[in-house]
């Protein structure tokens, strides 16, 4: 019996990849990542540099954009493409975490007097926010399947938006300003300042990579098999002995935790934040990038995450004849999404393991 | 042919000793001595006047019988007659409209399909239903899962017991597949299996969850008269490591052959129970088989 019996054998560049002695991976891996943490000098490649940074947006602000809407991507991989529950409110736990942030750190905050925490103190007690409201949500909610699970997300988005515009603690359109950037200083200078996106670019690019290593450990593991048995079939899953509905929970914490990490990120770089940052479009635009990109499998999300933030951050700035290309990246945007769902309904990268949640209606009403 | 590890003898005499160490839990009015068998300590299951209807079909209706321990018990009748609905009622997919089920003298009307599962009784389907896009031997990993306690934290972070877990999950799940005579198709997703590798992949993931009662439902189903006999010696051997089996089966030959004893249903009734030789020489069996009418018989 072969040792990597349990490995999924596919073909393609993820097959030749899973082949390779584990010296070729480890070396193509850490190519690979010191290219990624290479990459807010993209500009200075020759020929192709100038064609693939931003213009409208200086480069490194467009990677840190990147950056968390890559981590949003990952946590609702987590939800959609593993446990196969269809969020549709999961900008919701990004703003949990910017807002929490922001509360415990902006001297606009009622707290602040109390508080007057520091960016990296309120880390934590924000996840921990995120991670509660993941749970405080999905409890009641995750008994319900497909459809009527979307529309209850879709409603907690909006509850935590309309609370964030019309809630004085909230402070709405005024929102929360001189929220601190995260610490650490280098010759007498902070490391986070206000005009180099680089160093924001990097802290991004850690957690990512942070953020990779967990699920995938998670995926690897019973916790992985349970997340994919309850997308396959919840109910064999069930008799199968798998605690659907714990497993479920856990997929929304660990997504809501992933979601909140990007808005601490986005509300320590940021330093303002306000009830326009979470529209409605954002959480929509992140599960089209899951599904764009492949939903089930990492490599897909990480490449649809990059897409919905890489593709309006590079039309901006850039005009056709008297056009402005910005004006229209919607339009642009979801021309490329039929596109792709037309050619590659599976998504760029699809799963070895495809995803059925979007497809599979008949199981929608249970039986008691 | 390796046999798995099912039952150690001390696991067994645990079982044993269950319902007299843990008396079962009251149900509703009844006190907790009424509740409890009075056939004997060999009885692994109860099914207590169950009916179980849906709206106005009456899927069974008031059927009794029960299991010993170490048997192989047949569960038979035409179609529709209610067969697979008292697997759902032990598995708790289904909860009876009324009557009682006990498993080792405790009620399991109310729990949970997964809690059930630990508690000893596994199940197969009538329509295979693998994980399609997991491999054979992640399939049976599921299984095994059951009786892992690996935590969310302990996977994310490589604990010691995640490495344990997962390596005698994996040994005994190969072990699973060698024994059911799939080992090859370990890594192949199962969708990809063949129609009868994936029943015996079922199988192989039912005896998984480590249990004391395995109900089959229909596995010789679409199998040809050697598949059959091959299916018929691995529930001997399955018997044999000290599991009950209840097997619906509609080959009234594979059911003769491996059964100790069988209860017949038609249209939710119970119209007969006793061995083998007994059943076939009912003439209610008969009737039933042959879509006379009981009282023309
Ligand atoms: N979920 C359900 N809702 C309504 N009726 C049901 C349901 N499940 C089963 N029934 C009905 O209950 C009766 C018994 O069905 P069941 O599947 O238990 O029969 P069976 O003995 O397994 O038959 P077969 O040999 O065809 O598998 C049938 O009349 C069936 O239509
Ligand atoms: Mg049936």
């Amino acid at each position: 019996m072969s040792e990597k019996a349990s490995f999924r054998t596919s073909g393609g560049v993820r097959g030749w990849f899973g082949r390779q002695p584990w010296y070729v991976r480890a070396v193509l891996i850490l190519f690979f990542t010191v290219l990624a943490y290479l990459l807010p000098y993209a500009g200075d490649v020759p020929l192709i540099g100038p064609q693939i940074i931003t213009e409208g947006i200086d480069w490194p602000s467009a990677l840190f954009n990147m950056s968390y809407y890559v981590l949003l991507a990952l946590g609702l991989n987590v939800v959609v493409g593993y446990a196969g529950l269809l969020d549709l409110g999961y900008v919701g736990f990004f703003a949990v975490g910017a807002y929490g942030t922001a509360l415990l750190t902006s001297p606009d905050s009622v707290i602040y007097a109390d508080t007057g925490w520091k960016w990296l103190m309120a880390v934590p007690a924000a996840l921990v926010l995120t991670m509660l409201a993941g749970v405080i949500l999905g409890w009641p909610t995750l008994r319900l399947r497909g459809d009527y699970l979307a529309i209850v997300t879709l409603g907690f988005a909006e509850i935590i938006r309309i609370v964030a515009t019309s809630t004085t603690t909230l402070r709405g359109d005024r929102g929360f300003a001189s929220i601190p950037h995260p610490p650490g200083s280098w010759n007498g200078e902070p490391i986070f300042g206000v005009t180099d996106a680089i160093p924001y670019f990097w802290l991004g690019l850690t957690v990512i990579i942070l953020v990779i290593l967990g699920v995938r450990n998670l995926d690897r593991s019973r916790v992985g098999r349970s997340w994919l048995a309850i997308r396959e079939d919840e109910e064999a899953a069930e008799v199968m002995g798998v605690r659907t509905f714990k497993y479920k929970l856990w997929a929304f914490a660990i997504g809501a935790f992933i979601g909140g990490l990007g808005g601490v990120l986005f509300a320590g770089e940021q330093s303002f934040i306000n009830s326009q940052t979470f529209v409605l479009q954002f959480s929509i635009l992140v599960l089209a990038g899951v599904v764009m990109g492949g939903s089930g499998n990492m490599a897909g999300a990480i490449l649809g995450g990059v897409l919905i933030s890489y593709i309006p951050d590079r039309l901006r700035g850039l005009s056709f004849g008297d056009t402005d290309l910005y004006e229209y990246r919607f339009a642009i945007f979801g021309a490329a999404i039929i596109l792709i769902m037309v050619l590659r309904p599976q998504g760029l990268i699809p799963s070895r393991r495809r995803a059925m949640e979007l497809k599979d209606r008949e199981k929608e009403v249970a039986p008691l | 042919m390796s046999e798995p590890h099912q039952k150690t003898p001390e696991e067994l005499d645990r079982e044993n000793a269950r319902p007299v160490d843990q008396p079962a839990p009251t149900g509703g009015s009844a006190s907790a001595p009424a509740t409890r068998s009075v056939s004997g300590d060999d009885v692994l299951l109860e099914v207590d006047h169950v009916t179980l209807r849906f709206g106005g079909v009456v899927a069974l209706n008031d059927v009794s019988f029960s299991l010993r321990k170490g048997e192989i018990f047949g569960l038979i009748g035409p179609n529709g007659a209610g067969k697979t609905t008292c697997f759902n009622a032990m598995t708790g997919v289904y909860r009876p409209t009324e009557g009682a089920i006990r498993f080792q003298g405790e009620s399991i009307v109310g729990k949970k399909k997964h809690q059930i599962t630990r508690g000893g009784i596994a199940r197969t389907f009538q329509n295979v239903r693998l994980f399609p896009e997991m491999t054979a031997l992640e399939n049976v990993m599921v299984g095994a899962d059951a009786h892992h306690k690996t935590s969310v934290i302990s996977a994310l972070f490589r604990l010691p017991r995640f490495w344990r877990e997962e390596k005698s999950g994996r040994e005994r799940s190969l072990e699973l597949l060698r024994f059911v005579g799939i080992a090859h198709r370990a890594g192949d997703v199962s969708r990809n299996l063949s129609y009868g590798e994936q029943r015996r992949l079922e199988i192989a993931r039912a005896l998984a969850t480590n249990p004391t009662l395995l109900c089959l439902d229909e596995p010789a189903a679409g199998f040809n008269p050697a598949e059959k006999e091959d299916l018929l010696q691995l529930i001997r051997r399955i018997r044999d490591t000290g599991v009950t089996v209840l097997l619906i089966e509609h080959d009234m030959r594979l059911v003769m052959g491996v059964t100790d004893r069988i209860v017949v249903l038609e249209f939710g009734k119970k119209i007969a129970e006793g061995t083998p030789a007994e059943v076939r020489d009912n003439p209610a069996v008969i009737a039933a088989y042959l879509g006379v009418p009981t009282d023309a018989a």
